[in-house]
């Protein structure tokens, strides 16, 4: 049978995320070992790294649901796009400012618009940041379904760009830490990154489903009052 | 405290500040979500007293 998040109870995966935050949280700061280059300003890749493949798995996932939605018609596959699209917002922006921090230290720079990663990135979020005022200026029915799915779409052919942006530039000082040769960082910190994307991944699951409940019963309601009106 | 323990600290804050932020909308949107359960509740109450009024006037 398929694990599907849907059918994970609620309160496991919110459980299982605070677990496996305390868990990375641990591994980061006791168990893997200082970076030789960049000493302890390098622990924000453990975050920030994480963060940025949440958000890139979120903006996909929604994606994933507006194509269902176009291709099959799957009810609540709009609203399901729109929550996870709405988790991939936040997490995008933090994405952003960890990284602007980082940068910071370790470049002595806030941003750069030279380096295509962080700028297409900020496209990426900025594209989706605008499915929002889509959204929201459209009346709620068929047609708005219809083109935020085709919006959300769209949107999800500048994950590969971003991530592929880094590997055609040349003149880059964005760190490269996954090559064609595997990650370059031993084995410790590896494992510290591999539990910390997994409790972000846990943590963005987990507020999905609480914000795509909170919607449903917002409906619901929505309906029941009409019902009771009428 | 270091310039790189100050930024470390930052960045972790920042994200811990975040969750909280989200934690407290949707505290809110429950308060909202109950309030507006009592209230329908309240309205189904009401309709369910008028017909039984209306029943008994008919009998």
């Amino acid at each position: 049978m398929a694990l599907r998040l849907r059918n994970i109870p609620l309160p496991l995966l919110a459980s299982g995320a605070v677990a496996l935050v305390a868990a990375a949280l641990a591994l980061i700061f006791f168990y893997a070992p200082l970076d030789a280059d960049q000493g302890l300003s390098q622990k924000i890749f453990y975050l920030h790294v994480p963060i940025a493949l949440t958000a890139y798995a979120c903006f996909g996932w929604g994606a994933a649901k507006a194509f269902l939605h176009l291709w099959k018609r799957s009810p609540g596959a709009d609203l399901e796009s729109y929550a996870a699209i709405h988790q991939g917002v936040i997490f995008g922006a933090l994405t952003l400012i960890t990284g602007s921090i980082w940068a910071k230290i370790s470049w002595g720079h806030w941003w750069l618009w030279g380096e295509r990663q962080l700028v297409l990135f900020l496209v990426l979020f900025l594209f989706y940041s605008a499915y929002f005022m889509l959204r929201y200026s459209v009346e709620p029915g068929p047609a708005r379904a219809n083109m935020c799915a085709v919006y959300a779409l769209f949107g999800v052919v500048l994950i590969p760009v971003s991530w592929l942006a880094i590997r055609l530039a040349n003149d880059f000082i964005h760190p490269v830490v996954f090559t064609r040769h595997g990650p370059q960082m031993s084995a410790s910190m590896f494992l510290a990154f591999c539990v910390s994307w997994a409790s972000l991944l846990a943590l963005a699951g987990t507020m999905y489903r609480v914000e795509l409940a909170g919607k449903r019963l917002d409906a619901h309601l929505r309906e029941l009052r009409e019902l009771l009106a009428a | 405290m270091s310039a790189s323990e100050k930024y470390v600290a930052a960045a972790y804050l920042v994200v811990f500040v975040a969750v909280l932020a989200w934690v407290a909308i949707i505290a809110a949107k429950l308060a909202r979500l109950e309030r507006d359960v009592e209230e329908l509740a309240e309205l189904a109450r009401r309709r369910a007293e008028r017909e039984a009024e209306r029943e008994e006037v008919s009998v």
